[in-house]
């Protein structure tokens, strides 16, 4: 089915919906306006909390924009709908929330609707907020409203006719929006499936852009890169041990697989700051949901098929030694430093090449700070059939995995910032 | 033989095909404004053009040129005297140990071969993967502006 077609079909179903809709739904009344209160009249533990939670949430991965103030908003979200800009959440009195009181950060957050009525999108992933608790959004909201006020309005939103009337937003909720439990023994899951809201991206989504629950985690596309799968179906060649994705969350790296990267460079920025124990619980979760993964039962040796390739690819090959090798050939001084192997790497195990080819083309900002690893940007470097001859490389030396189909296209798709 | 087009002119040169352009920029054609830093793709002394961009020479296989124009800090400058950017370069006096500079001077000039208005933000972002470990970036930076507005351009200003 084209995207147009699918778009369409869609409206028509949130339309139907919205017709079973009762209007009490549809049209919520606003809550009153309130003087942005003091940032001395919050507890200064709660804030600290709530500070805290943010960073689970990566809140500032979409609420701040490339060089913006930290909450103002403004980022772009490009969603098979439309584009969408993300909103201030800084306490500013008429662009942010200042005049946001405590109820009506609760009703947004467990409900996705704004403080005057109107209701939220949901790119903001409310469904995932009904699991925090009171306590959690009381701590969230004293962080939030004890940051700089920025007054900066958000741009209008791009979206696809009819979608601009928020209303229509009821329907959808009526479909998919089920309040989670807020107390779980596990706090990870409760972490994971909550604030931190993973299966935004890990999840694949509906053609009303919900999450398909009955694929949870099962892998799925974000902004042009594929967030792979977090279950049994995990194609990661080591197993993700609570200790290793600990260290993964915590620093951006793990010796037994890689550097995280696109979208999940920020997340993995703001884990470093999050709580410890918050973090290691995220961890044992999905090491949990993981442990049956192939890779899991029988890690996989380092695969090198070097003489092999060299001989059937003397191109890829001469590529590899002179732009790849200086950092990447086994015994090279980076690997000295504990770096894992390409062959542990999920992005040459996953399906499709395009996390490989964002970050040659790309380079790799490291999510650590200076010290983690970082790659140079190779997009100027090759030509698209050049980068397609390295990828290609890459999957047949250091992967037991078939050849990569339509590379060159795939290569043109990433420069072009498209994903699939 | 690997045939390469450098500053205009064809130079036939007896090298792997693997090996790094910046070597033979150095070794085999004694063009040696790039440098050699790091090796890694991480200071960006060694930059130099390929086709308008800036790329690190010491991670270009010469295997991957082919017919794309290589141009480097001596491509830039002719009889009459240096070329608009290092001329800039020089008035800013934005050399301390100049090991970065020829690197600084390509980059810059991937930048004004774009746009001879770019804004201070780009301009910052642009210039931000070469590496000065002397801290001359604020000269550095006047340079490039001085040479945007030689080429009839200017650098906009846009940040609070």
């Amino acid at each position: 089915m084209t995207k147009s077609r699918t778009v369409l079909s869609g409206v028509a179903l949130i339309l139907l919906f919205a017709g079973v809709g009762a209007a009490s739904l549809l049209f919520r009344s606003a809550l009153p306006a309130i003087s942005p209160p003091a940032p001395d009249s919050f507890d200064r533990t709660l804030v600290k909390q709530g500070e805290g939670l943010a960073q689970i949430g990566n809140c500032t991965g979409c609420h701040t924009m490339s060089g913006g103030k930290s909450f103002a908003g403004g980022l772009a979200l490009k969603t098979p709908f439309g584009t969408i800009f993300s909103t201030n959440i800084t306490p500013a009195r008429e662009t942010g929330i200042g005049a946001w009181s405590r109820a009506a950060f609760v009703r947004a957050m467990r409900e996705g609707v704004a403080r005057d009525g109107s209701h939220l999108y949901p790119a903001f992933p409310y469904d995932h907020f009904t699991r925090a608790s009171d306590r959690e959004l009381e701590a969230l909201y004293a962080f939030l409203m004890t940051r700089p006020p920025v007054e900066q309005p958000t741009p209008a939103n791009r979206l696809v006719w009819p979608l601009e009337n928020r209303w229509l937003v009821a329907g959808w909720n009526l479909l998919f929006l089920r309040e989670g439990p807020s107390n779980d023994n596990d706090r990870g899951r409760l972490l994971a499936e909550g604030l931190a809201h993973c299966g935004g991206c890990h999840t694949p989504r509906n053609k009303l852009g919900a999450e398909d629950t009955a694929h949870a985690y099962d892998g799925a596309w974000t902004d042009g890169w594929y967030a792979p799968p977090l279950n049994a179906t995990s194609p990661a060649a080591q197993p993700w041990s609570a200790d290793a994705l600990f260290a993964y969350l915590h620093t951006g790296l793990s010796k037994t697989h890689a550097a995280a990267a696109g979208p999940m460079g920020g997340v993995t920025r703001q884990l470093s700051q999050a709580p410890d124990a918050d973090v290691r619980a995220i961890a044992t979760y999905f090491a949990g949901l993981m442990k049956d993964a192939p890779g899991a039962r029988t890690p996989l040796a380092a695969i090198d098929r070097q003489s092999e390739i060299d001989k059937s690819d003397p191109e890829g090959a001469a590529l590899f030694a002179g732009a790849c090798a200086s950092c990447h050939a086994p015994g090279a001084p980076m690997m000295q430093q504990g770096r894992p192997p390409l062959s542990w790497g999920t992005p040459l195990r996953v399906d499709s090449p395009h996390d490989t080819l964002h970050v040659i083309v790309e380079g790799l900002a490291s999510p650590a700070g200076p010290t983690g690893p970082t790659m140079p940007a190779f997009g100027n470097d090759f030509t698209d059939r050049q980068i397609a001859q390295i990828v290609a490389y890459l999957r047949a030396r250091f992967t037991d995995l078939p050849p990569w189909p339509d590379l060159e296209q795939a290569v043109a798709a990433v420069r072009k910032g498209v994903g699939q | 033989m690997i045939t390469l087009k450098i500053n205009d002119t064809q130079h036939e040169v007896e090298a792997e095909p693997d090996t790094p352009l910046l070597y033979v920029l150095r070794n085999d054609l004694a063009l040696n404004a790039a440098k050699f830093g790091c090796g890694l793709g991480q200071c960006g002394s060694c930059t130099v053009l390929v086709d308008d961009r800036p790329v690190y020479s010491c991670l270009v296989p010469i295997s991957s040129l082919g017919t794309r124009q290589v141009r480097t800090v001596e491509g830039l400058a002719n009889a009459e005297g240096p070329g608009v950017v290092p001329a800039a370069f020089e008035a800013e006096q934005a050399a301390q140990c100049g090991y970065c500079i020829a690197g600084m001077i390509m980059r810059a000039e991937g930048l004004l071969s774009r746009t001879i208005t770019p804004t201070e933000s780009e301009l910052r972002q642009y210039m931000a993967p070469n590496l000065c470990r002397c801290g001359t970036h604020m000269r550095i930076l006047a340079a490039v502006r001085r040479a945007a507005v030689a080429m009839g351009g200017g650098v906009k200003e846009d940040r609070p």
